[in-house]
């Protein structure tokens, strides 16, 4: 089942939408033609896959679809960083966060160190020089945290 | 399963750059889209594809994929759970949380005493506070007494999500 996350009303999934989102979150074939081939898994035509790729994007249920790169491995520098941010000050704080380009992600999170964001450089050495000038800009610390090591990572939310 | 695995060493080119780029929004929906990111580069569909095998096969991609909003499939609760460990026992655990199926991620990361005492992070999602929670008693399960303290920090707003970006130019060697 699946709800929004407004409202908490269910959001009604068509099984050919379902088994689009669960297949193509798995990763595409890196065949020839990798559409007709999944259409074909899921017993569709390549028009119809691309038109509800389209549509899934378009109403953001997908917030993307292509390569999911891994920063450390092009040679970039790749962190998680957090910061505590007095509330009043929090939305213009996350405004300036949010125009770093080397800023990828930003989440709001319920605790004394509420605003985490994972920040992504060409290089390893970028990630200081960022995190300096989120500094001077916003005048509050960051706290960076860099994956020391690495257990597991397969991100799949079935529908 | 702690992934410090060595892979095949893979450097990239500028042609790998180019594709990069040209797809860190999003891979062209259109029946043969190695042949369009080709006419877009100068190149065959064949030699785009296979770099984006190379690619992959490097772990410079993880994978050619949808990344859903988890929120609007109903995974409201993103739970990042997090856990002060002994030193001594942080990859015995690390190893044995990052192999329950319902933690995404697993890492350890540094602490930042007095504001920071945890160092090891499990990303749990669920459509519940519940259901985050009862995965999290089942991590704590398997941490005996080498947990000192836990917490869970729940997300309230994405407050930006665009994935990883390249600048458009680099010197590549």
């Amino acid at each position: 089942m699946s709800m929004t996350a407004e409202t908490g009303k269910a959001v009604d999934f068509t099984d050919t939408e379902k088994a689009i989102i669960n297949r193509l979150q798995h990763g595409l074939p890196l065949t020839r033609y990798p559409y007709r081939d999944v259409a074909e898994e899921l017993g569709i035509t390549e028009n119809a896959l691309l038109d509800y790729l389209q549509a899934l994007l378009a109403s953001g249920i997908l917030t993307r679809f292509g390569p999911m790169f891994h920063a450390g491995e092009m040679g970039g520098g790749l962190t998680l960083a957090a910061m505590r941010i007095p509330e009043r000050e929090f939305d213009a704080v996350a405004h300036t966060v949010n125009q770093f380009p080397e800023v990828a992600h930003n989440y709001r999170r319920e605790h004394n160190l509420n605003m985490w964001f994972v920040l992504a450089t060409e290089t390893p050495e970028g990630i200081a020089d960022t995190i300096h000038r989120i500094e001077a800009s916003t005048g509050y610390p960051v706290y960076n945290m860099p994956k020391e090591q690495e257990f597991h990572v397969h991100l799949h939310f079935p529908v | 399963m702690s992934t410090s695995t060595s892979r095949s060493e893979l450097t990239l080119t500028d042609t790998d750059r180019q594709l990069i780029v040209a797809t860190q929004s999003g891979l062209p929906l259109v029946p043969d889209p190695w042949g369009e990111l080709a006419r877009q580069l100068g190149i065959t569909a064949d030699e785009v594809l296979e770099r984006f095998q190379r690619m992959q096969q490097a772990g410079v991609i993880r994978r050619v994929a949808a990344v859903p909003d988890h929120y609007k499939l109903g995974y409201r609760f993103n739970g990042m759970t997090v856990w002060d460990i002994r030193d001594d026992a942080i990859v015995a655990m690390g190893e044995r949380v990052g192999e329950l199926p319902f933690v995404s991620h697993c890492y350890q990361r540094p602490r930042h005493l007095p504001y920071w005492s945890y160092n090891l992070f499990a990303m749990v999602h669920g459509t519940s506070r519940e259901e985050v929670e009862e995965k999290a008693g089942r991590i704590r399960e398997q941490l005996g007494d080498t947990c000192r303290g836990q917490t869970i920090l729940y997300s309230s707003a994405i407050l930006k999500k665009t994935g990883l970006r390249l600048a458009k130019q680099k010197d590549t060697p």
